[in-house]
């Protein structure tokens, strides 16, 4: 009893907690609270919550200002134009914008490109690197090597990427003059062609496949060895391996990797940019051409609308990912 | 007497039990059956067998890893060849660069005058120059100064932006990982919709919100953006959540504050982390193109990016060293961080 209630006190040593028990006091107190001390105990949690809050909002403060000044506040600068006749005429003009925008030609076509490479890019991604994990991860030598020289597109500045891709693939660029010379066939002009969005998926992917890969290696690592052994010992071939044991444990890992390659294939847009100027050809007319030429034309009410449906549109999708992979999560630990 | 009598019959139970055992019908098998010679024979042939099997499996095992290597190297080749396209590039001649690869650039900037535009030509594709020089360096840092005013432009922009970044997004990722309410999570996830939120998005309001701040045409109008952009809060946190919350009780048991649990255990966990991260900003930023263009209207302030993508078509000559000197900042962050940088990319994707 004494050494019961000894061990009980000396639990709690942090200093706001109450004393509940001195050593020697009666059963009952022991297990039914008087409703004193759990009023003192409540008061002393939520004093203790209060602190707390305090102390991890002081932490965040110097973020969330800066992020209030100059993000939370232009988009609400941004929503609030978006209702507006234009950015000096504050006339409410409803939902006018919105529909001028959603009925407008460029920006239909600037968002089916984007979400056309999107679609394209972001699963490609995933894909693609997963498979060059496996292929590192498969014991074959010089792994570490292979590795930093994939992850060295990476660290090639803009202006040299767009260097090299204007000599690969202009329209008296290398590649055209290789098929000329091998196959005889006539040149096209890359950048100006269907094939537009072809070669800048290829640059998307020499500049993203090093990162994703580390990624999932890193996640191919982090798989308990027990597991992958006990099922070889039990016949599972390396397929079989895969797809009913690795694939729970990368679950996670493709989510990320597919946050990283979405904000990636938004990015792209300063190559994009920088190949083709303000009016691209066909397909690779991005969401954010249409913005900079709205911003260019000053055409601001446009330019606020096509910015919230974006938004919009971006919430949805971030937030069904983050749905999916809690709901793998789950899966996993069932 | 007694003792020996128990013993004895203990013996004598054991042994009856051991007959049961024994009693059982002896197996006999093909292998029993044969005789020495055969039985020789026998294992010859199995070892054999076995031998051929092992040399099958090695075989195929060989073979597999070495497509392996060649699809590993020919991906590597592909990944690489630019860049060493570039730096050899860069120690040609500007004539010889103008003769090489002159062509192309007729036809990207020869939107006005057609006919000179599709001209038929092949260029020539050289990854070894004719002679080394280094007429290509030596033109870009003496005769034009601009270069090295750009290159400064970058680093004042960029290395203000990265050590600002992570130090506010120590603190932040700090406060996101250890206060988990439901308010907070729905605070992170608009930091995560921040993030991926093109820059064109807040164009026009970050435009007039610099313009109140009268930051405009300033390096501030893009640094403190920069600054407070959520980017590293979203990795750092990830990396923060993975602290064992042990590590953090054992502190506090051992009686130390707040912001020692911050210095002495949060920050030191997470060095890859964050190694990895300023160099992930340091590129993202030493190549940003947007922000400058538009908030930077001076063409004096303006950093390298930006002038260097205006180079290309106009003095081909230069362009291969101009892009290659862009290209040793990062490269060299890179060849000094890289195992941070694996390791902190690493640990970012898995739970």
């Amino acid at each position: 009893m004494d050494s019961n209630s000894e061990r009980t006190s000396g639990l709690d040593i942090r200093k706001s907690y109450p004393q509940p028990l001195q050593p020697g006091s009666s059963k009952v107190t022991e297990h039914h609270e008087s409703p004193e001390l759990a009023l003192r105990k409540k008061k002393a949690r939520r004093k203790r919550s209060i602190k707390e809050w305090f102390l991890f909002t002081g932490y965040l403060t110097p973020s969330f200002v800066g992020v209030l000044v100059f993000f939370f506040l232009p988009l609400l600068m941004l929503l609030k134009t978006s209702f507006q006749k234009s950015a000096s005429n504050t006339e409410f003009v409803g939902f006018r914008n919105y529909t001028r925008t959603l009925t407008n030609q460029s920006f239909k076509t600037a968002s089916i490109d984007t979400l056309k490479f999107a679609v394209w890019a972001v699963p490609l991604a995933v894909l693609l690197a997963l498979l060059l994990a496996i292929l590192l991860n498969s014991g074959i030598p010089g792994k570490s090597m292979f590795r930093s020289i994939l992850l060295n597109p990476m660290m090639v500045p803009v202006a040299s990427v767009v260097l090299i891709w204007q000599v690969f693939f202009s329209y008296n660029g290398v590649i055209n003059g290789w098929f000329f010379d091998w196959f005889g066939a006539d040149k096209i002009d890359w950048l100006k062609s269907d094939k537009a969005q072809v070669v800048i998926l290829i640059m998307f992917l020499w500049k993203n496949l090093g990162y994703n890969m580390v990624l999932f290696l890193a996640a191919l690592n982090n798989i308990p060895t027990e597991i992958l052994e006990s099922a070889a010992m039990d016949g599972a071939n390396a397929f079989k391996r895969f797809f009913s044991i690795k694939r729970y444990y990368l679950g996670s890992t493709v989510f990320f990797v597919a946050i990283m390659s979405l904000i990636n294939s938004f990015k792209i847009f300063r190559e994009v940019y920088l190949l083709t100027g303000d009016y691209p050809y066909g397909d690779l007319y991005m969401l954010q051409h249409f913005m900079n030429n709205a911003f260019n034309h000053l055409d601001y009410s446009k330019l606020s609308a096509g910015a919230i449906v974006m938004c919009i549109v971006m919430i949805i999708i971030v937030g069904g990912m983050f749905f999916a992979e809690s709901k793998l999560d789950r899966d996993v630990e069932d | 007497m007694d003792n020996t009598k128990q013993a004895i019959r203990r013996a004598a139970a054991t042994k009856a039990r051991r007959n049961v055992y024994i009693e059982t019908p002896r197996y006999t098998s093909y292998f029993d059956s044969m005789t020495d010679k055969q039985r020789e024979e026998f294992f010859k042939k199995e070892k054999k067998k076995s031998a051929r099997a092992m040399r099958l499996r090695t075989a195929k095992h060989n073979i597999a890893m070495s497509a392996g290597v060649i699809v590993a190297t020919a991906v590597c080749i592909l990944a690489i060849v630019p860049i060493f396209f570039t730096f050899l590039n860069s120690f040609m001649s500007s004539p010889e660069i103008k003769d090489n690869y002159g062509v192309i650039f007729q036809s990207l900037s020869g939107y006005n005058s057609e006919g000179a535009t599709y001209m038929s030509k092949t260029p020539s594709l050289k990854l070894v120059p004719q002679y080394v020089t280094l007429d290509q360096y030596k033109n870009l840092l003496f005769m034009s100064p601009t270069y090295l005013l750009k290159f400064w432009n970058s680093i004042v922009l960029v290395v203000p932006i990265v050590v600002g970044q992570m130090l506010v997004a120590c603190l932040a990722s700090y406060s996101f990982a250890r206060y988990r309410k439901k308010r907070r999570e729905v605070l992170f996830f608009s930091y995560v919709i921040l993030m991926l939120m093109p820059f064109q998005v807040t164009l026009v309001p970050n435009y007039m919100i610099a313009d109140k701040l009268g930051i405009l045409n300033t390096s501030w109008a893009i640094i403190l953006p920069g600054v407070f952009s959520t980017f590293a809060i979203f990795l750092l946190t990830k990396y923060m959540r993975q602290i064992p919350s042990a590590y953090i009780e054992a502190a506090k048991l051992d009686g130390a504050s707040e912001w020692q649990i911050f210095t002495r255990i949060a920050l030191p966990t997470c060095k890859s982390a964050i190694f990895a991260l300023t160099i992930l900003l340091f590129i993202d930023y030493w190549n940003m193109v947007e922000q400058p263009l538009v908030l930077l209207t001076n063409a004096d302030k303006q950093p390298l990016s930006v002038f260097l993508s205006q180079i290309n078509e106009a003095e081909i000559g230069i362009a291969f060293a101009a892009s290659a000197l862009y290209m040793i900042p990062p490269l060299l962050i890179f060849l000094w961080g890289e195992e941070y940088l694996v390791e902190g990319i690493s640990r970012s994707g898995v739970k």
